[in-house]
């Protein structure tokens, strides 16, 4: 027995001095915990039969070769972790490095657009459906989202709201809310009215906001998309309250000669949809190397240098954030007239951080990135659905996000596919320069 | 020691490019500045000098509208004798005036590249919106090739062409500091503040810089108003000096005429001196305000 005693005791002290033995115990502590955690729950008349039952079980084994399974990764990843960063970062910048002439790279989006056009004519009309509502609707909104986060750093919480927005003014002028336009426009006109509300609330929205630093306008911009589903719920009058909207018209076009009716096929409105994603994809790339673009990173990484450069520091952040807000409004009016009904419910604070999680995910201020990140991202739930596996259930998504979405943070801050600025500022953060979250934005106010 | 510039004027002659007067600025109980008057002539090299302290970069941050003073006026007179109140407007709008400056430790865009760093300066004169960028409207083509253009004479002019293409965090400190410069001058100044610009340089910088900074008053015409430590540079630079300290004036003329001002000397050394020849006291580079 003092053998023992002793053993643990040298074996304590060993774990204290050396880090690897103190990561093996952790570890295996953690899948000990998780063993028991798993197994079978005791009951009245075996309270400590949930331990027993779990530890002194061949079960614990599996557990015990996954702790250690764990350890030699992160040990590994201690050893090697400077090599295997350089091969990730090199896996990850191949493409980019591949492909540095113009033409090759035109060919290669001209390819990715291919299968953007072919792929909805080969599935079933359940994923034709997903296409649209799940996917395209979130990448346009990654995309939007990713102007305001990715480009000019703002940390917004509340961007769902110009997409309630955006569906709650084609509602209005389709003539579906209870009150009623001046004049009843078909969803197709109505397109240009939701851009511009959601554009305009988001000038008016930005104005006293964007003059707060980081954490607060996150605060602010996350009480506004409250704010606007609160409203949505509770001003019957206007909005329907918390049954929704029915009856809002699927657009349609007639003019010059062109007749189009969209209906309920989802196919029309996923080409709809690819028609603006394309457009703001080559729009806010042109952006990104402007004037204005170029303005938008030197307010992210230093607003005092940015302003005795001349820079409209508050003008800058309205632009990004009234070009987000628009984006948003479209995507809104897309999926309300495609839905034809929208409710409150539809708008929850969730959905804003589930598209910040996809621009972060894909890598913020990379165009490409927040494509593939919000594809992939809302593709997999999908996925998963019909060929379930780990027992994959349908409440459990947020796990499976939160999980990508720390594994990312962790090992890949910067993004699946970041932007050639985020890097490099990611990479200067690591070297004591500057700040890498310069979504907080919180840069001294003092020079 | 290097010989003070010949017949530099005392008094300021009548085209006068900034005038502050009777500035007072404190934080709390803190008096940062008290009661400053100064002018500066167009075309004039002026250079502000103090021990650490002393309030030169809260008169710079003033000037650029950083910081409100709760006192005085400072009176900016563009061209054609155009008078603007300073205090009050924001950054943007006092650097839209005309007024460009750099900073203590400089404050470049680390993840941009020099080049892109000059171009922002440049661009801030332009006029390219969102729309015509999304667009790429013939306009925002025209002005992106104009500032290009104007971006390498502004780094040809500071000698870092061959290096437009590197990060600015990767350039060695000298050249930051003309970086900046160029970034400065990139927004079309006609008063330069430039913030103890030799602050962490070698001797052979400093040497450049001073040669830089010449040129930039005789070749573009650009006023400067200089904070500087270096005695040795801003004895050779400037035409006159105003000395600070405890946020006030203590003394003010040629080089020559604040060498040997017992005030000056005093709030440098602590005692005054018999001693002919100045010395300097070389305070640490960053440990102003």
């Amino acid at each position: 027995m003092s053998a023992l005693a002793s053993t643990t005791v040298s074996l304590f002290r060993s774990a204290r001095q050396s880090a690897h033995a103190r990561r093996l115990v952790a570890c295996l502590l953690g899948l000990i915990v998780l063993a028991v955690m798993t197994g079978p729950s005791g009951s009245n008349t075996a309270p400590v039969s949930g331990f027993t039952g779990s530890l002194f079980h061949p079960r614990v084994l599996v557990f015990i070769a996954i702790g250690l399974g764990l350890w030699g990764l992160i040990t590994a990843q201690h050893r090697w972790g400077e090599a295997l960063k350089r091969t990730n970062d090199n896996l990850m910048t191949l493409p980019r490095r591949m492909m540095p002439d113009r033409r090759v790279r035109l060919v290669l989006y001209a390819a990715l657009l291919a299968v953007a056009i072919l792929v909805p004519l080969h599935v079933n009309a359940f994923w034709q459906d997903v296409l649209v509502d799940q996917i395209g609707i979130y990448v346009l909104l990654a995309i939007g989202l990713n102007v305001v986060v990715g480009y000019a750093g703002l940390l917004d919480l509340g961007y769902i709201a110009f997409y309630a927005i955006g569906a709650y003014s084609t509602a209005f002028w389709t003539g579906a809310l209870p009150v009623h336009p001046p004049m009843v426009l078909n969803a197709f006109w109505a397109i240009p009215f939701a851009i511009g509300t959601a554009m305009l609330s988001g000038v008016l929205i930005g104005a006293p906001t964007l003059r707060l630093r980081g954490d607060y306008l996150a605060i602010v911009t996350l009480g506004f998309g409250e704010i606007i589903q609160i409203v949505a719920t509770n001003l019957q009058g206007v909005t329907g309250g918390s049954q929704g909207v029915i009856g809002i018209p699927h657009p349609d076009v007639n003019l010059l000669g062109i007749h189009y009716s969209w209906l309920i096929d989802p196919l029309p409105y996923y080409y709809l949809l690819l028609v603006f994603v394309v457009a703001a994809l080559i729009a806010y790339s042109f952006l990104e190397h402007s004037r204005v673009g170029r303005a938008w990173t030197a307010i992210r990484e230093d607003e005092v240098a940015a302003q005795s450069a001349g820079i409209n520091v508050l003008k800058y952040k309205i632009m990004a954030f009234a070009i987000g807000a628009s984006t948003s409004g479209f995507a809104g009016m897309l999926e309300a007239s495609k839905i034809s009904f929208i409710e409150p419910g539809d708008f929850t604070v969730q959905l804003s951080i589930l598209i910040l999680v996809l621009v972060i995910f894909g890598g913020m201020g990379s165009l490409l990135g927040a494509v593939v990140g919000a594809a992939f991202l809302q593709w997999f739930p999908w996925y998963l659905k019909e060929h379930p596996m780990f027992g994959f259930q349908d409440q459990d998504l947020y796990i499976y996000l939160g999980a990508i979405l720390v594994l990312t943070m962790i090992f890949r801050p910067e993004g699946l596919i970041p932007s050639r600025r985020r890097k490099r500022e990611f990479g200067l953060a690591e070297h004591g320069l500057g700040t890498a979250d310069a979504m907080s934005g919180t840069t001294d106010p003092v020079p | 020691m290097t010989t003070a510039p010949e017949a530099a004027p005392t008094t300021v002659a009548g085209d006068i490019i900034v005038a502050i007067k009777d500035l007072s600025l404190s934080f709390g109980g803190v008096r940062a500045l008290v009661d400053v008057t100064l002018k500066q002539a167009r075309g004039e090299l002026l250079s502000v000098i103090g021990p650490n302290g002393a309030g030169k970069t809260c008169l710079f941050n003033c000037l650029t509208g950083v910081y409100h003073p709760q006192q005085g006026s400072i009176t900016f007179y563009g061209p054609h004798d155009k008078a603007t109140q300073i205090v009050g407007r924001k950054p943007h709008l006092v650097n839209r005036l005309g007024i460009a400056r750099t900073f203590q430790t400089s404050r470049l865009f680390n993840a941009l590249t020099a080049f892109e760093n000059v171009k922002i300066g440049v661009e801030s004169r332009m006029h390219t919106g969102p729309v015509g960028a999304m667009l790429r409207l013939p306009r925002t083509r025209r002005e992106e090739r104009e500032s290009d253009a104007r971006s390498d004479e502004l780094l040809e002019f500071v000698g870092l062409r061959a290096r437009g293409n590197e990060l600015a965090s990767a350039l060695p400190y000298g050249d930051r500091r003309r970086l900046e410069i160029a970034r400065a001058l990139g927004t079309n100044p006609q008063l330069l503040l430039l913030d103890e610009p030799a602050a962490g340089t070698n001797p052979a910088e400093k040497s450049d810089l001073g040669t830089l900074i010449r040129r930039v008053k005789n070749e573009l015409g650009v006023t400067v108003l200089l904070i500087e430590h270096d005695m040795g540079l801003v004895m050779s630079l400037a035409e006159r000096i105003i000395v600070l300290n405890f946020g006030r004036v203590i003394a003010f003329g040629t080089p020559a005429e604040v060498q040997h001002d017992p005030a000056v000397i005093e709030a440098y050394l602590g005692a005054p001196t018999d001693d002919d020849t100045y010395v300097p006291v070389e305070p640490d580079a960053n440990g102003d305000d």
